[in-house]
């Protein structure tokens, strides 16, 4: 099953082991991570969910959607060219290895 | 467990028939033995008193909310079936509509009530919440329905929106008709509506554009009708939704908080310590007390929803408290714990309908909780909690307290 690399803001890395059918935000709160809130559940209205993707990952993630992106206007943390919402990305095979950054802050 | 078997003409025989009645006073006062009982019956039931499935189990409950194509909200989110009675009022736009009507609607409050919108509005919010802080400090003793938890959204919600001084007196009355409304005809909600005309005039009234301060949540959905995303005719029926699930509901998700922060003094003392918690604590308070208990929906189709089979136009009630408290899906569900992660509970909801305004709710409970938790050391229930009856709503009618300053 693909697995993924969250980096905390203090440089800290941790390693989560996904399952089939979920998004990056699903996998994240089931393991327990800090630095995810998903207040929203997962339906793309709360923008608590925020990640940095790895610059080398960027371009093979499926497009921003229109809704994600005018969430991604109101992060609390600053909206970089890089921000996606965890929520919206499915995790397919081709994701194994994915490197995330978590944003200082969610509200 | 009874489960008694009624005829398959009154129901399919396969669902387990239950008699209870969860719009009744006995019910409401302590709901949660037949939560328990709605859950462990099975994942689906027949309620013989409405003629109605239920769904009381997590996975259940977000499979009916998330497939909105089988489960409908057009034909009403309470009990009445708009296909067959007159709703009472002109139904709403975004609430008991269906993609493809629903999405264009649904984008509108969507960018009236954005993160974006969020952060302009925090620091007003948050200096509200230190004003009624500063005078129930004055007062020591009060009653944290009345002067908390209505007070606080009353004194914010209302000016947010753009609405004129006068009048303000109608809104929690118009809302407590609005979801009584979805209820079945029991007295609650034939006294409801029997009552709501002056309620109705003076909403329909202010959701006018004239009546609509500029720059307000009003008017904003106002100026969307310019930008040619909803008609003129629209707009004042989206306010009206505003005006309808704004106000009472944060009163009731509000005074859970402080109700439970009263009851369970070690989680105050945690919110004290890390105020930080101040927003996981109210949303974990929207989980426990589940302000909103239930909504409706409508089969589009014959459907099977997990062994079940519904037919066509059927009503199917979802236990939305229950769903919260499920230990299927929830670790020591009764226990409120404030540190808990909240994501996925469906206090407002799950899917295409769920609920627009949760950042406002999240905003007023998050800066109220902080301010609460920053200034007050205890809060000390000094009476017997009364509650307020509603075929929807859970909370209190009074909640006298007294606090000691931190
Ligand atoms: C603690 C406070 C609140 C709770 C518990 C709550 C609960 C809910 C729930 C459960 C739904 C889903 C209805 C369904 O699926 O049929 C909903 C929808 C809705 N809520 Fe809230 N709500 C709250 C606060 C608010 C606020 C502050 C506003 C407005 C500013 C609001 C406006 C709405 C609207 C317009 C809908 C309909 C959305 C749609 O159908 O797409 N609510 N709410
Ligand atoms: S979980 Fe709410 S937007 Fe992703």
């Amino acid at each position: 099953m693909p697995a993924i690399t969250f980096i905390h803001p203090d440089g800290k890395s941790e390693h989560v082991e996904t399952s089939g059918g979920e998004s990056v935000m699903q996998a994240a709160t089931r393991h327990g991570l800090d630095g995810i809130l998903a207040e929203c559940g997962g339906n793309a209205m709360c923008a608590t969910c925020h990640v940095y993707v790895d610059e080398s990952w960027l371009a093979r993630l499926p497009a921003v959607a229109g809704d994600e992106d005018a969430l991604l206007d109101g992060t609390a943390a600053e909206r970089l060219p890089n921000s996606r919402l965890s929520c919206q990305i499915n995790i397919t095979p081709e994701l194994d290895g994915l490197v995330l950054k978590l944003p200082e802050r969610q509200v | 467990m009874t489960a008694s078997g009624t005829p398959a003409s009154t129901g399919p025989a396969s669902v387990p028939h239950l008699d209870v009645d969860p719009f009744d006073m006995a019910f409401f006062a302590d709901p949660y033995p037949t939560h328990q009982r709605l859950r462990e019956a099975g994942p689906v039931v027949y309620l013989d008193r409405w003629n109605v499935y239920g769904v009381a189990r997590y996975a259940e409950v977000h499979a009916v909310l998330n497939d909105p194509a089988t489960f409908c909200s057009s034909r009403g989110v309470g009990l009445s079936d708009f296909k067959k009675e007159t709703p009472w009022r002109p139904p709403s736009l975004i609430l008991e509509a269906d993609p493809p009507a629903h999405t264009r609607t649904r984008a509108v409050l969507s960018k009236v009530l954005s993160p974006t919108v969020m952060k302009q509005v925090r620091d007003r919010f948050a200096a509200a919440a230190e004003e009624r802080v500063d005078a129930l400090l004055d007062q020591r003793s009060f009653d944290a329905i009345t002067d908390l938890a209505e007070a606080y959204p009353l004194s914010i919600f209302p000016d947010a929106l753009g609405l004129k001084p006068e009048g303000r007196e109608h809104l929690i009355p118009y809302a407590s008709v609005v979801f009584n409304a979805f209820g079945p005809p029991n007295e609650l909600r034939q006294q409801a509506i029997a009552r709501s005309s002056p309620h109705q005039a003076y909403v329909a009234e202010q959701c006018q554009r004239d009546n609509l301060a500029p720059g307000g949540f009003g008017a904003c959905i106002h100026a969307q009708a310019d930008a040619g995303a909803i008609t003129a005719t629209e707009a004042p029926l989206l306010v009206r939704s505003l005006l309808s699930a704004g106000l009472d509901t944060t009163v009731n998700g509000i005074g859970a908080a402080v109700y439970c922060l009263a009851r369970f003094p070690e989680q105050w003392q945690r919110l004290r310590d890390d105020l930080t918690l101040a927003r996981n604590a109210f949303e974990e308070a929207v989980r426990f007390e589940s302000p909103v208990q239930t909504f409706f929906r409508t089969t589009t189709r014959e459907v099977e929803l997990s062994g079940a089979t519904i037919g066509e136009g059927e009503k199917v009630l979802m236990f939305l408290a229950a769903a919260n408290r499920d230990p299927r899906r929830w670790d020591q569900p009764d226990s409120y714990d404030i540190t808990r992660r909240t994501s996925g509970h469906v206090g407002f909801g799950s899917g295409i309908h769920m609920c627009v305004g949760q950042l406002v709710a999240r905003l007023e409970g998050e800066v109220m909780l902080t301010a609460l938790a920053r200034r007050i050391a205890r809060i000390e229930i000094t009476g017997e909690p009364k509650r307020r009856f509603n075929n929807t709503l859970r909370g209190l009618d009074s909640l006298p307290v007294t606090i000691t300053p931190a």
